[in-house]
């Protein structure tokens, strides 16, 4: 099941001269770029982990789409998104956010019924891909 | 291939309207206008512009050629304007979309060699990704490599470089400076960078003739003038100076118009009280370049 979490998820797949131009709207406006990864693909997941540090003082996207190349080389299996980071006010706030790769195949998400007090129902949505342990999902 | 068949013997492409576009005119013009001499580093950049637009008819004709490479090596005495032209060039090189954003972004040794192993990698590669669609200027690059100490990190900067410049030279463009003779020794000791630089420029010493108009078109700048007999003192400073040591050209021009400046100040500020026109506030006057030490023959206390 396609996940969807930040900008565009529910657009087709952005291809790299769309990255880039995305990129080079975030470094017009002067926002630090990063990259993140995880393979734990929840949507309520919004602690990723970093791919390398974020990128300050850049004029140029060459420098970000060479890095998501790399981090998708490294990790080709995972979930991988750019964010930029305002901090023009002192401090980072998250302007942008968007999914760049993804993994071939996205297995669905379980509905897990929990009975509570009084018959009561919980639901849970647990995405199949993580009842494997973290590094041998997908 | 189609387009190429096409374009044959069909409507000749206008180079004077590319050239036109391309507003690499105002830039080439400006580079003549505000660079005294040089005329070797003048013809080759003009070359340089030439190359990159017919490569853009081409282009346009559908005619594909990979880019040519336009890594560089500036070689010269001290003060010969090597900062100055890099600089340039960046412009130009943006303005025929060589490069996509024209910066420059000036670097040392400092800048790229780390102090301690797994140092290195991580800043040439920061320093890389802010050069990335501009150009990157290693000033004094010799000092990347220290061939008397075999565990200098100056190695690993230089093989990051090398890796950079072959695939990526789309990206950005890498200009080394330094003297001549400690470059050719670097480039003797490093054939790899070697062979990926294509332009090698050399940067002719200046002519007194050249160095007094730098020196006028320094003063203009700062809205100075030289009275008659100051600029007579100064073409005998210029000759008098290239025979002393640590004479480094325009820089030494520079430093000379500031002491000279300095005692201006000093002259205007000892007769306070009299009246003070405005021609006496940019004039130069021959006494205060003929204080100068230069003129006694003895040493000039820095460059």
């Amino acid at each position: 099941m396609r996940l969807t979490q930040g900008t565009f998820s529910f657009l087709p797949d952005l291809d790299d001269a769309q990255i880039r131009a995305q990129v080079e709207y975030c470094l017009k406006n002067g926002w630090a770029v990063s990259l993140e990864h995880t393979d734990d693909p929840h949507p309520r997941n919004t602690y990723w982990e970093m791919f390398g540090l974020p990128l300050f003082d850049l004029k140029d996207a060459a420098a970000i789409l060479s890095l998501i190349e790399e981090c998708r080389r490294t990790y080709p299996n995972r979930y991988i998104k750019v964010n930029a980071f305002d901090s023009t006010r002192g401090w980072e706030a998250l302007r942008l956010s968007f999914i760049v790769h993804r993994p071939e195949a996205e297995p669905r998400f379980a509905l897990v019924r929990t009975e509570a007090e009084g018959r009561n129902l919980r639901y849970t949505a647990h995405p199949y891909a993580a009842l494997r342990p973290a590094g041998e999902r997908y | 291939m189609e387009q190429a068949a096409k374009a044959g013997p069909g409507p000749a492409l206008d180079l004077q309207a590319l050239w036109r576009d391309s507003q690499i005119d105002a830039a080439l013009e400006s580079l003549e206008r505000e660079l005294v001499g040089l005329s070797p580093v003048k013809t080759r950049v003009r070359e340089i512009a030439a190359l990159l637009l017919v490569e853009q008819a081409r282009r346009s004709l559908g005619l594909q050629a990979s880019p040519p490479p336009l890594h560089m090596s500036f070689t010269g005495n001290p003060g010969t304007g090597k900062t100055t032209v890099a600089m340039r060039m960046a412009s130009i090189l943006h303005g025929l979309g060589y490069v996509r954003k024209g910066h420059l972004v000036a670097v040392t040794r400092d800048d790229l060699v780390g102090q301690y192993i797994g140092h290195t990698a991580p800043k040439t590669k920061e320093v890389l990704k802010r050069a990335m669609g501009g150009v990157l200027f290693i000033d004094e690059a010799y000092y990347l490599y220290r061939p008397e100490n075999e565990r200098d990190y100056g190695q690993e900067a230089i093989e990051i470089l090398l890796q950079v410049m072959e695939n990526q030279r789309g990206d950005l463009v890498v200009i080394l400076a330094g003297y001549r003779d400690r470059m050719a020794r670097f480039f003797a000791s490093n054939p790899g960078m070697a062979s990926r630089i294509a332009h090698h420029i050399d940067f002719p010493d200046y002519s007194d003739e050249e160095l007094f108009r730098i020196a006028e078109l320094m003063l203009a700048r700062m809205n100075y003038r030289l009275s008659e007999a100051a600029a007579e003192a100064l073409r005998e400073y210029i000759a008098l100076r290239r025979k002393q040591p640590h004479f480094a050209n325009a820089r030494s021009i520079r430093n000379a118009l500031d002491r000279a400046r300095l005692r201006h100040a000093n002259r205007l500020f000892a007769r306070r009280g009299g009246a003070l026109a405005a021609a006496d506030l940019t004039t130069l006057e021959a006494e205060d370049f003929r204080a100068s030490r230069v003129f006694r023959g003895g040493a000039v206390d820095a460059a």
